[in-house]
């Protein structure tokens, strides 16, 4: 980030409620320094939109306060924030030509033609749309209209653009697109962004942080790789990435080890993270990529399981196994071209390091 | 792509055209579509656009007076009408032989009738003279016989007209509609004082061109309100706003005389409250104020609807986008909501300009003198003074100036910018 010129938001314990009966945001407390691209990821009805409305504007929080650089900007009316923003489905005004949209916020700041013309120009050409002013919105693809609602948003400096879930409309391949794209501009300007999505892997591709929200709380909010290799609770383990649940409980601790003995018996060693005592309940957390056929005893914990199907992916093949009475304990074997036999039925042994199993806190 | 690229026609299979053979898979279907909608088509043929057609057309037949004195059309065309003198003895021996035949028949009197619109006096000239005509000589000269009659015969406009109206097709009816007539120069206009149909014409386009700016003023906010709240509530304001067509539209219209008479609700509640006193009780009814408020008010529901199933696809994040772009709440209006909400504005003002411009109860109820509109006369002519021609002719002349409007329309405005939802 060569040149930053972003602008800090803090949201000081913030809450929002519609009804007054329930608490849609509770207690909201996020700092986010300049130049960062901050996401923030949840289900739909998490609060992070809310979050990010009432950044923008749109919806006055309930309680607490929101910073702009320091500024209290509750009684700021979204007009005089300055801040940019791309909506879901871009909000491109359709009765103004692609160039009109991009000038409009030029014009409501009495910015001169000459210097317009420039700015719109410079916009549309860092977007790489720079011969295409003089269409209309409903004239480019969804990708094209994507980017015109990105440089629209920046077309007028602001230091801070908030994008509210802006690829969702997009087809798989042009969002993968997007997703570099716009963290290539946001890299090359330097201003801050906050990103809405419940889209995962947008999420890490993207942010240098990531706020999972889960009815209305912050559940963590780390830098991507945390997020996948340090889950702090069973939600963020679920929701980001693929994940292996088992239950059990917590038998003996041991330094950051922990021994849990799972429902059937068997006993593993867990990474201790969420956990507190001996007797807790705990749900053990382990990423499908980090179980091993190729056993050795020197490995932490080794356990049989019965193969119960085999899918093909090319890369990959994922085996959905029988592990200690879960049968959908899934691992994924790396396409290492050497094509070891694996047959559905077979009970073969797997193992795993301890510190890639996470003791986390007992889900129902 | 065409179908004759490189000069080749597409063909099937088996080498028939791509073309013949896609309308005879599609024949079918046409031919269904068509049995689905025949039952109305025919029906509105028969019962609407024949009938109408048939009253066009009155407004340019003309047969009656070839028709009742066919001798006489023939003899008196060899007539000079500038001459000044009347016709000579041979249109008159024609005009009897004609006339023995109507008085059989008993035409001549609708036939003098039908000339009394062109020149009064006539049809007394015609009934008077049938009356005699028996008592004339067979053998003539008939032509002292006439003037004897009636010295009308001798007076050379009673003939000038029947010369005038003797071809089978008139533009007399559209003359009169335009406030003129043929004299013995050509085409001039009546006297000042005899001006009413262009008059009544300006004044029904001045007066619906007020009253659907009016319902534009009193409609957009609500249907914007409607549009904004949600689903449940505007749900029940939209049934506030359809009320009005659950009820007779006489009711409605018999309502605002209550209330706006000079002896009505409102002048007794604003001299009640002293804000007038007795004497200078409001003129608001039987004149154009009235026309203006009863209409707006009955047609103010087909502004609001058109303009609501606009501006409900008109999504809120236009002018959230609007304002976080820095726009204050009105630019954001003007410059993304209003222009996305014109073709409701552009539906809901054909609608109510067209249905206002031949508007006929409520006019005639809460119009006066002054209120009334071109619809009024036409019906005065259709059912009072019997003469269809010229009520045809005026009909057809509101007909064309609506289509002349709407060509406007569609080159301002553009057609496909008129949406109803």
């Amino acid at each position: 980030m060569a040149n930053i010129r972003g602008a800090a938001v803090k949201y000081d314990s913030v809450q929002k409620s519609y009804d007054g009966e329930s608490l849609v945001v509770k207690n909201l407390n996020l700092d986010i320094p300049p130049g960062e691209f901050l996401t923030m990821l949840g289900p739909s009805g998490s609060g992070k939109t809310t979050c990010l409305m009432m950044l923008a504007g749109f919806e006055p929080a309930t309680h607490g306060e929101i910073y702009l650089n320091d500024r209290p900007i509750n009684n700021v009316p979204p007009h005089k924030r300055g801040i940019g923003m791309v909506f879901q489905n871009y909000a491109l005004f359709p009765h103004m030509s692609v160039a009109e949209n991009l000038a409009f916020p030029l014009q409501v700041r009495n910015v001169s033609k000459a210097e317009q013309a420039e700015k719109v120009q410079r916009a549309l050409d860092m977007v790489e749309l720079g011969a295409f002013g003089n269409r209309r919105p409903a004239q480019l693809s969804g990708g094209q209209q994507q980017r015109v609602a990105v440089a629209r948003a920046l077309v007028f400096d602001p230091e801070l653009v908030l994008m509210d879930e802006p690829l969702g409309a997009l087809d798989k391949q042009l969002r993968e697109q997007m997703q570099y794209e716009i963290k290539h501009i946001h890299e090359n300007l330097g201003v801050t962004v906050v990103y809405v999505t419940h889209d995962q892997t947008e999420a890490l591709t993207m942010s240098d942080r990531v706020a999972v929200f889960n009815d209305g709380v912050i559940q963590q909010l780390s830098t991507p790789d945390d997020l996948y290799e340090d889950p702090q609770n069973s939600f963020v383990a679920q929701f980001i990435g693929e994940n292996n649940k088992l239950s059990g409980k917590v038998v003996g601790i041991d330094g950051e080890e922990c021994l849990v003995e799972l429902d059937d018996g068997t006993q593993l060693k867990a990474d201790k993270v969420n956990v507190s005592a001996v007797g807790d309940r705990t749900t053990l957390s382990l990423r499908p990529e980090r179980v091993e056929f190729d056993t050795n005893d020197s490995m932490d914990n080794l356990v049989n399981g019965r193969i119960e199907e085999l899918i093909y992916l090319g890369d990959h093949i994922r085996v959905r196994m029988n592990v200690a009475g879960n049968d959908e304990f899934i691992v994924k074997v790396r396409n290492r071209g050497e094509r070891r036999k694996l047959h559905v039925g077979e009970t073969v042994q797997v193992g795993w390091a301890f510190n890639d199993c996470k003791a986390l806190d007992a889900v129902a | 792509m065409s179908d004759t690229t490189d000069g080749q026609v597409l063909t099937t299979q088996d080498g028939k055209p791509l073309k013949a053979a896609l309308r005879r898979a599609l024949r079918r279907e046409k031919l269904r579509a068509f049995l689905l909608i025949a039952p109305l088509l025919i029906f509105v043929l028969v019962t609407f656009v024949a009938p109408i057609v048939d009253m066009l057309f009155r407004s340019v037949e003309n047969g009656i007076v070839a028709d009742t004195l066919p001798n006489t059309v023939i003899e008196l065309s060899k007539w000079d009408p500038a001459s000044g003198e009347v016709p000579d003895e041979v249109v008159f021996a024609a005009l009897y032989n004609d006339m023995v035949v109507a008085v059989d028949q008993k035409t001549h009197t609708r036939l003098g009738s039908r000339l009394n619109y062109e020149q009064s006096g006539i049809s007394s000239l015609f009934r008077k003279t049938g009356r005699r005509i028996k008592r004339m000589d067979e053998d003539g000269p008939f032509k002292d016989q006439f003037i004897g009659a009636d010295k009308k015969w001798g007076d050379v406009a009673t003939w000038q007209v029947l010369q005038q109206f003797s071809p089978r097709y008139t533009d007399g009816y559209f003359l009169n509609a335009f406030d003129a007539k043929r004299g013995p120069d050509g085409i001039e206009m009546k006297p000042d004082d005899q001006q009413i149909y262009m008059f009544l014409f300006g004044r029904t386009l001045f007066l619906s061109i007020v009253i659907t700016l009016s319902c534009l003023l009193l409609g957009y906010p609500i249907a914007f309100l409607l549009a904004a709240l949600p689903l449940r509530t505007s749900n029940l304001l939209m049934i506030l706003v359809l009320l009005p067509f659950w009820t007779s539209l006489l009711v409605r219209t018999s309502a605002w005389k209550v209330l706006l008479q000079q002896q009505g609700v409102i002048n007794d509640f604003l001299v009640w409250t002293r804000l007038i006193d007795d004497a200078g009780r409001l003129v608001m009814i039987n004149n154009q104020t009235g026309t203006i408020i009863a209409m707006t008010h009955i047609l103010l529901p087909f502004m609001i609807l058109p303009l609501y199933s606009v501006m409900k696809t008109i999504s809120p994040s236009y002018v959230r986008a609007a304002k976080s772009l820095g726009a204050n709440d009105w630019t954001a209006f003007w410059r993304v909501y209003f222009p996305q909400s014109v073709p409701g504005i552009g539906a809901g003002a054909v609608l109510v300009f067209i249905l206002s411009i031949g508007y006929y109860i409520t006019p005639e109820l809460v119009g006066g003198t002054s209120g009334i509109f071109i619809s009024n006369r036409i019906a005065y002519h259709i059912s009072s003074s019997l003469n269809w021609g010229l009520a045809a002719s005026l009909g057809t002349l509101l007909l064309v100036a609506v289509l002349v409007l709407f060509v406007v329309y569609d080159k301002i405005v553009g057609i496909d910018n008129v949406k109803l939802g």
